[in-house]
């Protein structure tokens, strides 16, 4: 089985973030995998924990539920109903809702969070192993997107990083 | 994404779109354009994609003249009357009245009320990949529902056929916006948007808030036209001299039934955490059958319910109006089954090297 780059260290981890950012331009895209939304406990934002079969070659099990379970942590702190999120409302109410113009809410806060960690993981899990998640927030909260790529095996000069982990996989 | 009709997609197709698409950029729009202008919707976007209407207006400049006339005449002849008479607060009420109410209804209009982004091709091919498993040539269009438990509830999810996807809980497509909405309430055609999850606290502070406005104005009038009388003259005299009272009595006494209805309906709505289409519909009603079919979203309580629909957090838009698209989606509207290569223009330089060096790099790939 062909990784695209060997394990990531500190020193890898600058080359690692560029190949992200080339990993859907030299790999071609095997597959995507879908996680759905989990309704058993009200609309709040959840998502199923339950491992994919396609992605049992290709990551741990229980990395992959730490993933989504931190998710789902995180849609939680957002929506959550307490003390700071009425005195939000309230507030708002009072400045006739002019106030939402100028001040980020608590829940673009968080996704802000959401967008750092999924990036984060991305670098150091998911991407060594050719899989590649999507913000769910892109998806219009409904899935959370996992792109399982396919290295194209040892080619010219034309994707360095897929190229080299080719050869040495080999 | 106009055609209403079921088209089954075919998954072999989407792999060659993004490798094709690099290779043969939309180079015609020279600035990158936001997702505001693809949107499939029928909604009409100002402000480079910052305020969002449904196609049909309704009645909004309807609702909004006879608010600012009201209060105009209002505040132009029974206010300086009232001031003499009564008090200098009697403006001030009014004027922060008015204005809390045309902010409410501003943002209510302009506001995004939930709408679920339609479903990326690999999404809505991965849902029907996960209902068609009898692997048969001919296809069937997805079974229409599929059923969850919500706290210990059977609910049916429906698919929609024109977002291609499964609809979350308390979701309904508007067929005036072509959008699914999430907690969809209904779609207001004096507000001239869908009231859903991100605007019915605004839609809520509207109607209230209108409400005070109306029985406000209409209470203020009478004392004008009573205080006139006291004074010796007839009530006739007395409407003769301030004729633009009338017209205030008029529209405020039509108004008060039906806003003091709606906000009633409403207070109620909120109280047990219901949507005016669920109520409509009878979803939760103890009218059907013997199982316990309560409605699976309340609270339970009556202030914990106000709370959580009126105070809770302010979830985000999920439509992105302002972002930009991406290059791999410069092409949207094409069809999976067909790529066309658009021709190179001439135009810019720069572009056709740039569009040299991706095809020569595709092909010693």
């Amino acid at each position: 089985m062909q990784g695209l780059v060997p394990a990531a260290t500190d020193g890898n981890m600058a080359t690692e973030f560029h190949n992200l950012q080339e990993l859907r331009h030299s790999a071609s895209l095997a597959n995507k995998v879908f996680i759905q939304r989990d309704y058993s406990e009200g609309t709040t934002c959840r998502f199923q924990t339950k491992f994919p079969s396609e992605l049992e070659s290709r990551i741990e099990r229980t990395l992959f539920e730490d993933t989504v379970k931190t998710l789902n942590n995180y849609y939680a702190e957002a929506e959550k109903i307490g003390g700071q999120s009425y005195l939000e409302g309230c507030l708002a109410c009072a400045t006739a809702y002019l106030i939402f113009l100028c001040m980020e809410t608590r829940y673009e806060k968080v996704l802000k969070k959401i967008a750092k960690y999924i990036q984060e993981q991305n670098e150091k899990i998911y991407a060594p192993r050719g899989l590649l998640i999507t913000d769910p927030i892109e998806r219009g909260m409904r899935v959370i997107e996992i792109s399982i790529y396919e290295d194209r095996g040892s080619s010219g000069s034309s994707s360095g990083s897929s190229s080299v982990s080719g050869s040495t996989a080999r | 994404m106009k055609n209403c009709e079921y088209q089954q997609i075919d998954p072999r197709a989407l792999s060659v779109l993004p490798s094709s698409a690099q290779n043969h950029t939309e180079k015609k729009a020279q600035r990158p354009r936001r997702k505001w202008e693809v949107f499939p919707g029928k909604n009409r976007f100002f402000c480079d994609g910052r305020i969002i209407l449904a196609r049909q207006n309704g009645v909004l400049p309807l609702t909004l003249s006879l608010i600012i006339v009201t209060c105009g005449l209002f505040f132009a002849f029974d206010c300086p009357f009232l001031v003499k008479h009564l008090t200098v607060f009697i403006p001030v009420i009014g004027g922060v009245l008015f204005v809390f109410v045309v902010l409410s209804l501003l943002r209510t209009s302009f506001t995004d009320p939930g709408i679920l982004p339609r479903a990326t091709p690999d999404e809505a091919a991965d849902v029907e990949k996960q209902i068609d498993t009898s692997g048969s040539s001919t296809y069937r269009p997805p079974p229409r529902t599929k059923e969850i438990l919500i706290n210990q509830q059977v609910v049916k999810l429906k698919y929609c056929f024109t977002c291609k996807t499964f609809r979350p809980p308390r979701t309904s497509h508007c067929s005036l916006c072509d959008n699914c909405v999430e907690r969809f309430d209904h779609h207001c055609p004096w507000v001239g948007n869908c009231v859903g999850k991100r605007n019915y606290r605004f839609f809520y502070s509207f109607i209230i808030s209108l409400s005070f406005l109306t029985s406000f104005i209409f209470g203020c009038v009478i004392t004008h036209i009573t205080l006139r009388t006291q004074a010796g003259k007839t009530i006739v005299q007395a409407i003769q001299e301030s004729p633009a009272s009338v017209v205030e009595l008029v529209v405020c006494f039509f108004s008060i039934w039906s806003i003091l209805g709606l906000s009633g309906f409403h207070t109620y709505l909120v109280a047990s955490n219901l949507t005016t289409n669920e109520d409509i519909k009878g979803s939760w009603s103890s009218k059907r059958g013997a199982e316990d079919s309560g409605n699976p979203y309340t609270y339970n309580s009556i202030i914990t319910n106000c709370c959580a629909t009126l105070c809770g957090p302010m979830p985000p838009s999920l439509i992105d109006r302002r972002g930009f698209l991406p290059h791999d989606e410069a092409i949207p509207a094409v069809s999976a089954s067909e790529i066309e290569l658009p021709p190179f223009t001439a135009k810019n330089d720069a572009h056709m090297e740039e569009n040299c060096q991706d095809i020569s790099l595709s092909c010693t790939a």
